[in-house]
């Protein structure tokens, strides 16, 4: 455990925490601002993938594989509030959930019917393809600080869109008094589909950043969905600087804990026996720091004001 | 039993010709000699009896639990656990998985309680995904792989689960049985309060009852009766896994009871039928059986309110002219 491995694991828990961002800001604002449930958050990520990896195929320019992505992404997220979502927002949660759930089921193998089960992979941009030496001689891949950095402009590109301007003024608006809003002759059925066009756009982002990285599969979106839940639940739903400060924290612990918990764990016990709580623990950790969270918080670390 | 038949009301005819129904399988499945009905339907009743007791604590208490596989998966590990010990018998390994699947009900409830709406939704999930971790990492009892029992319980020494037909009626009991204690549960001052409590908890608490602690015991009922259904589970499969308790598995139990109609429990049982023969008869035409599934779930919501259940009803007052 050197402090070398310390500093890049805690650059990959950066990384992995702002990739989590971006899944988990549009799944707080469609959550905080139309109580919707959104089941089919993750499945946007991994659509976000494969459709980088098709426009990839056909275009061979990553730069335009993503706007064009992107774009779908966007297009697709739409079609789904339009056709379907859009007759839920007056429905309890359970309804929601149910929905959403049979969106991934059907998306999920959907996915496997167009594109094959066998995983995709696409490649980095030549640009970014090395390394970088960093600070104490440490070679780290490009790619990964790219994604932190694009993680962290789309961060303060929200946070100027929520703050500053008129969209943004509605959407906090309509995140603590959606009622009231509405009676002050705010379109809010547009308000809704351009959040969650929005957050479709984040999710299929966050999607095309990491399918240079991980391989592209069916069932991908469902282990972050869970993880952007924990992100918005313990930030506090409808909470964008929640999301932000939980997704940094959650990609730290469960990076750093997967990386170290047998190690630390060997200080005070046996080797074996750390070797086999290790991994568990890691893996539970975040759910952990959840509860314990929500036991003296029970409406997460920056609950919006007025809910 | 005078009196208990005079107090069937004519809407009992439902549950009661459910159950005639499932004692008539083993039957037809001797005169068309297809074994495969038998485990199929007691598949179909063990997750039933799971779904009642999300149903108990969804439909009537308002309370969306997202981890109740969990409770499944400890009942059926502690069938797994033992049995890798060479303790085959039921008379330790049903309490055993009774009072796990409690206590781990007990102290995960006092936490989750205090939360309420999308939060209570949320950290049953974190609870659930815990479990599952747990399981995944137990190597010595199979880890990720799950673990095949050696031999399916005795009870006090008889060989009562080892043969296809006496589990089957086995299974059927502990149904009815869990059943007729969640009607009762839910006619009971006891259940009274509870649902009173997801009418409207503020007015319950006002009129002297602590809600948390009804909510509580209830929890802890619900999540004996699941893990009743993980040591039922275990026997019939003879095979414990970490997938038991997923979270794709938490949600299947959801979409059960929603599917059978909330809050009347026969419709939790109704819900897992449902569930499951679409699933075989679906997944006997096409491999990708899901993407048909995924797109009735949407359209059940969507246009059929009130589950299958509630589909029926408005097809007989329909019929009736109503």
């Amino acid at each position: 455990m050197s402090g070398a491995l310390v500093f890049v694991q805690v650059l990959n828990g950066l990384q992995f925490g702002v990739l989590l961002f971006l899944i988990a800001a549009g799944l707080t604002l469609v959550f905080g601002v139309m109580n919707f449930i959104n089941l089919a958050h993750g499945v946007q990520y991994m659509l976000g993938a494969y459709l980088a990896v098709t426009f990839y195929l056909m275009t061979a320019s990553f730069l335009l594989a993503m706007v064009l992505a992107l774009l779908a992404a966007l297009a697709f997220g739409l079609l789904l509030e339009l056709a379907v979502f859009r007759r839920l927002y007056d429905r309890d949660h359970l309804d929601h959930v149910i929905v959403t759930f049979g969106v991934i089921i059907f998306l999920d193998h959907g996915v496997k019917l167009v594109w094959g089960s066998a995983p995709l992979s696409l490649p980095i941009p030549d640009l970014f393809s090395g390394s970088v030496r960093l600070p104490g001689g440490i070679l780290y891949p490009t790619w990964r600080l790219v994604i932190v950095a694009a993680g962290l402009a789309t961060a303060i590109l929200l946070y100027v869109l929520i703050a500053h301007t008129r969209v943004g003024m509605l959407i906090r608006a309509g995140a603590t008094h959606a009622a009231m809003v509405s009676a002050l002759g705010v379109n809010i059925r547009r308000l809704f589909t351009i959040i969650f066009g929005l957050g479709a756009m984040l999710a299929g982002f966050a999607g095309i950043l990491i399918a240079p990285i991980l391989s592209v599969e069916p069932g991908m979106g469902d282990t972050v969905l869970i993880l952007a839940f924990v992100i918005v639940v313990l930030g506090g739903i409808g909470s964008i600087r929640g999301a932000f400060v939980a997704a940094l924290v959650i990609g730290l612990v469960d990076t750093l804990g997967r990386s170290f918990s047998v190690d630390i764990l060997r200080l005070v016990m046996g080797p074996s026996p750390a070797r086999t709580i290790g991994p568990a623990l890691a893996s539970m950790l975040i759910y952990l720091l959840m509860a314990v969270v929500l036991y003296f918080r029970p409406t997460g670390l920056f609950p919006v004001k007025g809910r | 039993m005078q009196m208990s038949l005079k107090r069937l009301r004519p809407h009992d005819g439902v549950p009661i010709l459910i159950f005639l129904i499932l004692a008539a399988i083993p039957v037809l499945a001797l005169i068309r000699s297809e074994d495969y009905l038998l485990s199929l339907f007691e598949r179909l009743m063990i997750f039933a009896i799971a779904a009642l007791s999300l149903d108990l604590l969804i439909g009537y208490g308002g309370l969306i639990s997202f981890g109740h596989a969990a409770f499944v998966g400890l009942g059926a590990y502690a069938v797994g656990i033992l049995s890798a010990h060479g303790m085959h018998d039921a008379i330790i390994a049903l309490p055993v998985a009774l009072l796990s699947s409690a206590l781990f009900a007990y102290v995960t409830g006092v936490v989750c309680l205090r939360t309420k709406g999308v939060y209570f939704i949320m950290i049953t999930l974190a609870f659930g995904q815990m479990v599952f971790f747990t399981a995944s990492s137990l190597a010595p009892y199979g880890g990720d792989d799950g673990l095949t029992i050696a031999a399916r319980n005795t009870l006090g020494g008889f060989a009562l689960f080892r043969s296809e037909g006496s589990l089957y009626y086995l299974i059927w009991g502990c149904l009815l049985g869990a059943y007729c204690f969640c009607r009762m549960l839910v006619g009971s001052r006891f259940g009274r309060v509870f649902r009173g409590a997801k009418e409207n908890a503020l007015r319950m608490e006002t009129i002297g009852f602590n809600v948390y602690r009804f909510q509580l015991a209830a929890y802890v009922i619900a999540g004996m009766m699941a893990g009743l259904s993980g040591f039922l589970l275990a026997n019939a499969t003879e095979f414990v896994s970490p997938a038991y308790m997923s979270w794709q598995r938490s949600g299947d139990l959801i979409i059960m009871v929603i599917l059978g109609g909330l809050g009347s429990l026969h419709g939790a049982i109704i819900g897992a039928g449902a569930y499951l023969l679409l699933e075989e008869w679906l997944s006997a035409f096409t491999e990708d059986w899901k993407v048909i599934f995924g797109p009735f779930l949407v359209l059940v919501v969507l246009f059929a309110r009130g589950g299958l259940l509630g589909m029926g009803k408005g097809l007989v007052r329909r019929l009736s002219g109503g």
